[in-house]
């Protein structure tokens, strides 16, 4: 089935989830207006400042046709920044956010940029080697309701975890060759549109 | 495996303040403006650059009690100066945990002939450049960002423009040529051989490449933007306008919006007086920053 994946424009490492959507055999296009984000069947948050993105989602009013999609059938993946713009609760701050995953997030979690790191990671549901996650400056989840599926965790901490028609990712699968993750959001999404046409 | 601080981490880094502004501060109040405005990181310095042009001297890294005080202040990454080949300094910054060192023209240069080895630091680095062949060079020494040098502290987008242009011509020049005409380019342009064969392939620089120097209102980020810039250092240009926290926020929205003149149009409407700014001319050759770098 074709699907059409939207990567959320407004900062950040948007060309090189594009590539990755495209390596696991999708097709990718940038959003950052309300007509561009309502051609798309699900949407990728990229990896950049959670502060800045969710100032400008707030600024250009994106915030409430983005927490709209999950409801329309349109899955939504945040890695890293998306991750902390996508949970209920962030640790120490009031910062603009979409607020949609039963979670709660600790930004800069391992510590400063000298202590981001990339480890392998096995992940519930992909077959094969465990997949190079890279983290930079990254958050982690310190808590989760129960309705919310753990798919991977690191010292401890839940790092990917999937909440109906929400994906989030600590680390930026995007920064790397292997379109797995990329696969599974796909997936997602097909399987999301499918129901909508149905 | 787990491994700390790998070339990816560094240049993913840099990776994640694509499409974004960084912006210079000389104190925790200003680093919360920019902060509250959207800035993807703050740069830390103890004087902007059209200060340390109008004061003269020598200018070094920041005090560390200041940087620490920023870094105490605001969440977003913070990045601090150090001179041209003074590794100390970037030990000392790496040290107090900064989340990029700049080894900038803007501070004077502590080496007349080397720049600093960075893949010898777990902290990555942003290094200033005019044309290919620069940007190559810093890139074999570790830098994981290249920012386009302009003038900085100069208010004069002329130089940036320039940089730029150049560097994109440069990256073009190379993807149209034979295999068998690089390595007699990489002698000319005085770059690693390998990153030419890297360009040539792709088209483009193996980490991102921001702009930076000059940058003062947000027409002027828009356009750095479309000519290749792939984010916008702004130094001088906000602070030392009349309304800082107005500008700022403006040249956010103008980074992200930098393909949408109608919506520049309504974002640099009433936004107070700008910072002044030089003619080209008026900057004698000696005090010129850009060409500090070899």
């Amino acid at each position: 089935m074709s699907v059409l994946i939207g990567v959320l424009a407004l900062q950040g490492d948007v060309r090189e989830h594009i590539a990755a959507v495209e390596r696991a055999g999708g097709q990718a296009v940038p959003v950052k207006t309300r007509e561009e984000l309502a051609r798309v069947d699900g949407l990728i948050i990229p990896g950049g400042e959670s502060t800045t993105v969710g100032k400008l989602l707030d600024r250009f009013g994106l915030m409430d046709p983005v927490r709209a999609l999950p409801q329309e059938g349109k899955p939504i993946f945040g890695t890293c920044t998306g991750m902390i713009l996508l949970a209920k609760e962030i640790e120490q701050s009031e910062q603009p956010r979409l607020g949609l995953l039963d979670v709660t997030v600790r930004r800069n979690a391992f510590g400063r940029q000298v202590d981001s790191f990339e480890e392998d990671l096995p992940i519930a549901g992909i077959e094969g080697a465990p997949v190079r996650a890279v983290f930079i400056r990254a958050p982690y989840i310190t808590h989760v309701a129960p309705e919310v599926e753990v798919l991977a965790e690191t010292h401890g901490h839940p790092v990917l975890v999937r909440e109906g028609a929400l994906l989030a990712a600590a680390f930026h699968p995007e920064l790397t060759d292997d379109p797995r993750i990329h696969r599974l959001f796909l997936d997602m999404v097909e399987h999301a549109k499918a129901q909508r046409d149905a | 495996m787990v491994e700390i601080s790998t070339w990816r981490n560094k240049v993913g880094l840099a990776e994640q303040l694509k499409g974004g502004v960084i912006m210079d501060v000389t104190n925790a109040e200003q680093a919360k403006i920019a902060e509250e405005a959207g800035a993807v990181a703050v740069m830390a310095l103890e004087r902007v650059p059209a200060d340390i042009r109008a004061q003269g001297g020598v200018a070094r890294m920041s005090d560390p009690q200041m940087i620490k005080e920023i870094m105490a202040t605001v969440t977003i990454p913070v990045m601090a100066k150090a001179r041209i080949g003074h590794f100390a300094e970037a030990q000392v910054l790496e040290a107090l945990g900064v989340d990029f060192v700049d080894e900038s023209e803007v501070l004077t240069p502590a080496d007349d002939r080397y720049h600093i080895d960075k893949h010898a630091f777990k902290v990555p680095f942003v290094c200033g450049c005019r044309d290919l062949g620069e940007a190559l060079r810093r890139i074999g020494e570790g830098a994981a960002m290249i920012r386009t040098k302009g003038e900085a502290g100069s208010g004069n987008i002329v130089e940036a423009v320039r940089h730029m242009r150049t560097v994109m011509s440069d990256m073009r020049r190379i993807q149209s040529m034979r295999q068998d005409e690089l390595m007699m380019v990489a002698k000319e342009m005085g770059a690693p051989y390998d990153l030419v064969v890297y360009v040539h392939q792709h088209g483009k620089l193996p980490v991102p490449n921001f702009s930076a120097g000059g940058v003062a209102i947000p027409a002027d980020a828009a356009l750095m933007m479309q000519l290749g810039a792939e984010a916008v250092f702004v130094g001088s240009g906000i602070f030392k306008s009349s309304d800082p926290a107005r500008r700022a926020k403006a040249m956010v929205d103008a980074t992200t919006y930098y393909d949408r003149p109608d919506m520049i149009a309504e974002i640099s409407a009433g936004l107070g007086e700008p910072m002044r700014g030089l003619e080209m001319s008026a900057i004698p050759e000696e005090q010129r920053l850009a060409p500090r770098g070899w």
